[in-house]
């Protein structure tokens, strides 16, 4: 999968949980949840969504590495190759 | 022949617009079964109704806007029938579009009250005060007092019913009413209920190595949240201590036998919304997890049931998520608590002499002085404390 694809499938799983996002207004450096206001239930219903979509399997262990867009697109990437 | 009337579905809730009738005359009704859909001013809410029979008229008309215990349908009882039942004459609706003032409404009309002499109308100082505070016209207010007098709660109610005209006129404007109603609310809440506050560092060691590692074998789908923890934990130690479940109506307090938790959940258009999961301490953790999403879900989706909406007996608050370290609740009435719980946060804790560092949420109590003293609040939070020491017990 290209990356512009995975953003894309990672932007249309926010807008499930938070229809609001402006794709223009996420900074990918800085923390999603905070920039988002998930709460740990939209957190995991985010990453329940991406599981659905792109079938990756998310250890809950690893869910501290996963704070920025840019994390969460890295981390799919390896795990998608 | 039983009447069905419309519901309270929370403090904050005054009138309610039916949207849409799922019932039609000659259905046959079950308890619990959803008969209307109807919009308050937080969400459109599916209401049950708690008898079981034969649907006769239906009274209100999709689109009317009612207040709280109006006539909305009439039933059969079982033996009765249609030839044996008198009709019912249809009830005025509540306000309307083109009213040039506020509607006259008081809680319920009371014998005397309409018949009230205009000139010699008793108004109490601090309701005239209110009233100009509010911008009502205090001589449109109906008074519900002794001899007919306005009341400051006539006068409260007075200003939440002028947003009526606008709302059935205008498109409404959702987010203004939800506030709106918050504030009524959470006024008769800071008014009328003598809070008392208590806070408890409680140690997350053990709940969050537990919970870590009940995550680990599960697939994402089916693990669970420290919110289902808490829940439990709370609804475990409301049994020892009924003093903060249940009502405070009409003087007194009831206690609930069972724990109906209301959860607060903040909708992402703005406002708070905090509908109950019913009978939390006999449910597993699982179980928890599974309503606790779909309340969610639909809480943010706006279809809620109306018991959801009217059974809480107590709330619990997590507003740790936002990343506060300690809540200090405003309890919903006729509720006399709130439980909140602050982030879980790493910090310095002595334990067995020695000196560690431990996760640790601050757990907190607002509760109602009429009901319970500071004594009992702070055995229920040390109890509380106690059960989330032991998680594989929830």
């Amino acid at each position: 999968m290209k990356e512009e694809e995975l953003r894309a499938v990672v932007i249309a799983t926010l807008k499930t949980i938070a229809p609001e996002v402006e794709e223009g207004d996420l900074r990918p450096d800085r923390p999603l949840r905070n920039q988002v206001d998930l709460d740990s239930m939209d957190w995991l219903n985010f990453l329940i969504g991406l599981h659905e979509k792109l079938k990756v399997d998310i250890p809950e262990a690893d869910y501290a590495k996963l704070v920025t867009l840019g994390d969460v697109l890295d981390y799919l990437k390896v795990k998608l190759k | 022949m039983i009447e069905f009337k419309l519901p309270s579905l929370g403090a904050d809730m005054d009138e309610g617009k039916l949207l849409e009738w799922k019932v039609r005359p000659g259905d046959t009704v079950k308890k619990g079964q959803v008969v209307a859909i109807v919009d308050t001013s937080k969400a459109a809410v599916d209401v049950e109704i708690w008898a079981e029979g034969t649907v006769f008229e239906l009274l209100v008309a999709p689109g009317e806007t009612i207040p709280v215990g109006t006539l909305m349908a009439t039933l059969l009882e079982a033996g009765e029938t249609a030839e044996t039942t008198k009709r019912t004459p249809r009830p005025a609706p509540a306000s309307k579009a083109a009213a040039p003032t506020p509607p006259r409404r008081g809680p319920l009309p009371r014998a005397g009250v309409e018949g009230a002499v205009p000139g010699r109308r008793r108004i109490s100082p601090a309701a005239r005060k209110h009233a100009e505070e509010l911008g009502v016209d205090i001589d449109t207010v109906a008074g519900t007092g002794p001899e007919g007098s306005v009341t400051l709660v006539d006068v409260e109610q007075a200003a939440a019913a002028t947003v009526s005209p606008a709302r059935t006129a205008a498109a409404p404007d959702k987010s203004a009413e939800m506030r709106r109603a918050i504030a009524a609310a959470m006024s008769r809440s800071k008014r009328e209920i003598p809070h008392y506050y208590l806070s408890e560092p409680v140690p997350m060691r053990r709940a969050t190595e537990w919970l870590a590692k009940a995550n680990e074998s599960r697939p994402i789908t089916s693990r669970l949240l420290m919110a289902v923890v808490q829940l439990k934990a709370v609804a475990l130690a409301l049994r020892k201590f009924p003093e903060m479940n249940g009502f405070f109506r009409d003087g007194a307090f009831q206690s609930a036998a069972v724990a109906h938790i209301g959860v607060a959940i903040s909708l992402r258009q703005g406002g708070l919304i905090a509908p109950a999961i019913h009978d939390v301490g006999e449910k597993t953790l699982e179980q928890l997890m599974l309503d606790l999403t779909d309340l969610v879900k639909r809480a943010r989706a706006g279809s809620l049931r109306s018991s959801e909406m009217s059974d809480p007996t107590i709330t619990v608050t997590n507003l740790g998520e936002q990343g506060v370290a300690t809540v200090y609740g405003v309890i919903y009435p006729p509720q006399v608590a709130l439980v909140g719980f602050g982030r879980i946060v790493e910090q310095p804790w002595v334990e067995n002499g020695a000196l560690t560092v431990m996760p640790v949420a601050t757990a907190s109590l607002a509760a109602d002085h009429r009901v319970s003293d500071g004594h009992r609040g702070a055995l229920f939070l040390a109890e509380l404390r106690d059960l989330l020491q032991q998680p594989e017990s929830l």
